[in-house]
């Protein structure tokens, strides 16, 4: 079974997923973040493909993507750093990207190479949902991997009931008037919530944007089966002198529950 | 309706259509469901119409270039899109975008701009329509243009530095989108090309198109005939080029001229010749052709011309190209610096130096002397005057 879906069978509630950029701090720093939120109790993560010109994304994700192609990151040199991970990686792993370097590398190859490389799904927040269903559907369907879709509180009833039949793992509920990384109040979305929570979805709702916070996280786990945190976590990796403890710490604030640090840290064999 | 109209899905041949997330979608649905039943209205066509005349100045004259005719041995026509008022074709879109928006109730326009002139056109959109109005401006752009960072700032527009990527048009573009997110209610979003996600290329591309319904209405008073043998137009995103080529999509016989930006060189990595080094992709939300690496990331263009400066064309054009309806020709920087003073001396007219990357091209074309071509002057010199000094020599 698709790792994504047999998290949500097991855990309905208070599911934390991370979301950092690939290649960033430095270029082969992807595989040690993994490995520490995993480590950390990170439920599954988000891998962001970085693209020069990320339109829905605010400052902080954007230096990390600046940065991250600085150092050289492509999406080809990402399959060949995750290529070994899922021997130690267990928790759901989606990659996330804008439309054009997927298009680029070859959607068809980027979905066998993603599938075989362990990945769960993909989120490709500006691919149309026409395209998706006409194009890429089946081909995501072949190789078990999840696709998954944004929806915003101006998305009407009949559109998101749409988005749930295409999607699989679960659904990406953001602000619609929110970049990514916006300080603006969660507060106040409740009634947006609470329409989604009460529409019969057949997949579970993760609560994304403006999750930066023991606080914010408990507020949006309230309303759906969990949230996705991003430019916070980009911003401790940004200042960290030394990621792994930095990003214990973070998740450990984010719980509100100490999960202790192994003692002898996990080191991936070096492949690269 | 024929190959080169917008389907309804919004597409030309392959280019087009609207990839945006799903942050955007009800706005720009919103604009789909309804620009076309707003634009046609009789009372939006009444309005557009008489400000066109009254407050933009139009019809623009249609001025046989004599001098000019005969440096090239044949007839050439300049379609004087440099005397609008604020000095170029760009206020006929930020016209009509105006107008809607404040049919869709509206109370705040966004914008992106990169030589200023579209920012120009519409900092004094919303002055007369009293909107309040954020430009926003690469840094880059902001330091080379600052006579009409002035402007904007004069028609009390807020002018904000786009501080990302390289700090040109596209990052500016990228801006407006984060705001147009961050504010989706009660912003309008002006696109100043033919460029964006459907059903901006489109809509631009009705707006401009004042300008070939009047070349045919011109050139039959003048000549007899509506139909020229070549039409000839600067292209950045293309939105004047839109204008010009619009009502003459479908005659066959006229020959669609379109010129970009080569820069130093197409082959030297410091240029804008989209046709040349592009590849079909996405950028801003629109399928077509930009200049990309081989991993799908965007690249920076070069051009002398702000207006230019930009790594894609509008999916129009991208198909335009690729059908063979339009001819694609490229003007250096030096190129199109000496059409700029070959005009000046020939005719008195100073153009803007993306116009003058059309009239560079007239060297280009096989002309024959009973050939008639109408330019379009899509701007005017002023606000290049420093870029003139600069380089010097004449």
């Amino acid at each position: 079974m698709n790792r994504i879906t047999s998290l949500f069978r097991q855990k309905k509630e208070q599911v934390l997923s991370v979301f950092f950029t690939a290649g960033f701090p430095a270029l082969q720093d992807t595989v040690p973040v993994l490995t520490a939120l995993q480590e950390a109790g990170a439920d599954l993560v988000e891998i962001g493909m970085p693209y020069s010109d990320p339109m829905a994304d605010g400052p902080v994700i954007q230096a990390s993507n600046t940065r991250a192609l600085g150092n050289g990151m492509s999406v080809e040199l990402l399959f060949e750093q995750l290529k070994d991970i899922r021997t130690h990686i267990h928790i759901p792993i989606l990659l996330m990207g804008y439309y054009n370097p997927v298009l680029q590398y070859g959607v068809e190859q980027f979905v066998t190479q993603a599938a075989a490389a362990g990945i769960d799904g993909i989120i490709i927040p500006d691919l149309p949902l026409q395209e998706y269903e006409q194009q890429y559907q089946q081909l995501f369907q072949a190789h078990k991997l999840s696709n998954v879709f944004l929806v915003t509180p101006q998305t009407p009833e009949d559109r998101l009931l749409h988005i749930d039949r295409l999607s699989t793992g679960f659904i990406y509920i953001v602000s619609s008037s929110s970049t990514t990384g916006n300080q603006q109040q969660q507060q106040g979305h409740d009634s947006y919530f609470s329409r989604i929570r009460q529409t019969p979805l057949q997949n579970p709702a993760l609560i994304g944007f403006n999750i930066k916070d023991q606080e914010s996280f408990r507020y949006a786990c309230q309303y759906a089966a969990g949230a996705i945190i991003g430019s916070a976590f980009i911003r401790v990796l940004e200042q960290a002198d030394d990621l792994r403890p930095a990003i214990h710490a973070f998740i450990q604030q984010l719980r509100g529950a100490a999960e202790p640090l192994p003692s002898v840290p996990h080191r991936q064999t070096a492949t690269l | 309706m024929s190959k080169y109209n917008i389907t309804e899905d919004g597409y030309y041949g392959r280019y087009g259509g609207a990839y945006v997330p799903e942050m955007l979608y009800p706005n720009v649905e919103e604009l789909r469901q309804q620009y076309v039943s707003i634009i046609e209205s009789p009372s939006f066509r009444a309005e557009f119409e008489k400000l066109l005349t009254d407050y933009v100045g139009r019809p623009t004259p249609l001025y046989l270039a004599s001098r000019l005719s005969e440096k090239y041995n044949a007839t050439i026509y300049l379609k004087r899109e440099d005397l609008n008022h604020t000095g170029a074709h760009k206020v006929n879109n930020t016209l009509g975008q105006i107008l809607l928006a404040k049919r869709l109730g509206k109370t705040r326009i966004i914008a992106e701009t990169g030589a200023g002139q579209h920012g120009v056109a519409t900092a004094t959109m919303c002055a007369l329509m009293n909107l309040p109005c954020v430009v926003y401006m690469g840094e880059t752009d902001i330091a080379r243009q600052r006579p009409n960072v002035e402007r904007m700032k004069l028609l009390g527009a807020e002018v904000r530095p786009a501080l990302s990527g390289s700090r040109t048009l596209k990052d500016a573009t990228n801006e407006a989108i984060r705001d147009w997110i961050n504010h989706p209610s009660d912003t309008y979003y002006i696109i100043g090309s033919v460029v964006g996600p459907h059903p901006y290329p489109d809509m631009v591309a009705r707006f401009q198109s004042v300008i070939s319904r009047e070349i045919r209405q011109q050139l039959l008073k003048e000549t007899g005939h509506e139909n020229p043998d070549y039409l000839v137009a600067c292209v950045g995103g293309g939105s004047n080029a839109a204008g010009t080529f619009y009502h003459y999509l479908q005659e066959e016989q006229v020959k669609l001229v379109a010129v970009e930006a080569g820069g130093l060189g197409v082959h030297t990595g410091k240029t804008a010749a989209t046709t040349t080094v592009g590849t079909p992709g996405i950028i801003h939300g629109s399928k077509t052709l930009l200049m990309q690496t081989r991993d799908g990331q965007i690249i920076e263009p070069h051009s002398i011309s702000a207006g230019l400066d930009y790594p894609g064309i509008g999916p129009l054009h991208a198909w335009l190209f690729e059908s063979g309806r339009g001819k694609f020709y490229s003007a250096t920087d030096e190129e199109a610096y000496q059409a700029g003073i070959q005009l000046s001396r020939l005719e008195g007219i100073i153009p803007a130096l993306e116009s003058a990357h059309a009239l560079a091209a007239l060297a280009f074309l096989p002309l024959i002397p009973s050939d008639t071509v109408v330019v379009t002057l899509s701007g005017r010199g002023d606000k290049d005057l420093q870029t003139y000094i600069d380089r010097g020599g004449y």
